[in-house]
């Protein structure tokens, strides 16, 4: 009963901060209001025993995604009037497809008697040192342990290509050039030049 | 008890908010990448619901995909996003239209 109060109270939180982040005038509220509605997320998934995933969910979106947007958001100088103009033009049409997307999907899932399922019927039998970190952590590596490398080669070629995005080259920078300065021999640079000494007087 | 249909519901409304987000916000690049995550994070409700009503950690792994490929999307996108303010002073939609789509 504890649960459900709980989760009702969270999706109550989770559901105002969508709004907040579709409605917020300023893209900051909107990353702040995105930034709440990931931690509602995050207690609702604790609360659907997916720890480690909540876990997850805070640390790698709150913590990282989530600052590179308000990074992102507060560097740039946008002009909020220009975008905004026009926000009501296609307000309707998009309140009518989210209308028909909410009955739709509400419409099958209780009609169908999905609705009164337990959710965690399936992990109903399991012992009270259950850990779903420990559980996940063993398929992760034995069965998805390729998928999960690929994720990793993933991560890899995006950090890849978002530094050389915004990799800026400026002319005229005094900047250091290794590859040249191991190259270099010491013709060159030196130059010997033969004089006559002079004759003394 | 929670049921699969308060998961399902809340997961429903979530998606129409973020679908009507990129409605109303479709001139701002930031917000329609915003939007984007929530729809993701609405994808992710589902997946772990059903990985729990069916006691199959699948779903659960699932999800940490769809994470990981998220958070590489939103760094990329972020990065493009970056570019275009460089050469055009603004992230308006309306402004990109070099390909003359």
């Amino acid at each position: 009963m504890l649960a459900l109060i709980l989760f009702y109270v969270f999706a109550t939180f989770l559901v105002a901060g969508a709004l907040g982040v579709i409605t917020a005038r300023n893209p900051v509220y909107s990353a702040l209001f995105l930034v709440f509605s990931f931690i509602n997320s995050a207690a609702i998934w604790l609360l659907m025993e997916a720890e480690f995933l909540a876990i997850v969910l805070v640390l790698v979106y709150v913590g990282a995604v989530m600052v590179l947007f308000l990074f992102v958001v507060m560097m740039l100088d946008i002009n909020l009037a220009e975008l905004r103009r026009g926000f009501t033009r296609f307000a309707w049409l998009g309140w009518l497809t989210a209308l028909a997307v909410i009955a739709e999907v509400i419409g099958v899932v209780w009609r169908h008697g999905l609705g009164s399922l337990d959710v965690s019927g399936g992990f109903a039998g399991e012992p009270a040192h259950y850990s779903n970190t420990l559980a996940l952590g063993k398929v992760l590596y034995t069965r998805y342990v390729y998928p999960f490398e690929l994720a990793a080669v993933l991560l890899v070629v995006a950090l890849v290509a978002a530094i050389a995005l915004t990799l800026r080259h400026r002319p005229g920078l005094k900047s250091q050039d290794v590859s040249r300065q191991v190259a270099v021999r010491a013709g060159d640079r030196l130059r010997i030049v033969k004089g006559p000494a002079e004759k003394r007087s | 008890m929670i049921t699969l249909g308060d998961i399902l519901t809340l997961s429903a409304i979530l998606f129409a908010l973020a679908v009507a987000g990129i409605f109303l916000n479709r001139k701002n690049v930031i917000l329609l990448l915003m939007c984007v995550e929530l729809l993701l994070l609405a994808a992710n409700f589902n997946f772990i619901a059903f990985s729990r009503m069916r006691g199959d950690l699948t779903g659960q792994v699932f999800v940490f995909f769809v994470l990981t490929v998220a958070a590489a999307e939103s760094a990329i996108g972020l990065a493009i996003l970056v570019v275009l303010f460089r050469e055009r002073r603004s992230i308006n939609v309306e402004d990109l239209n070099t390909l003359k789509g």
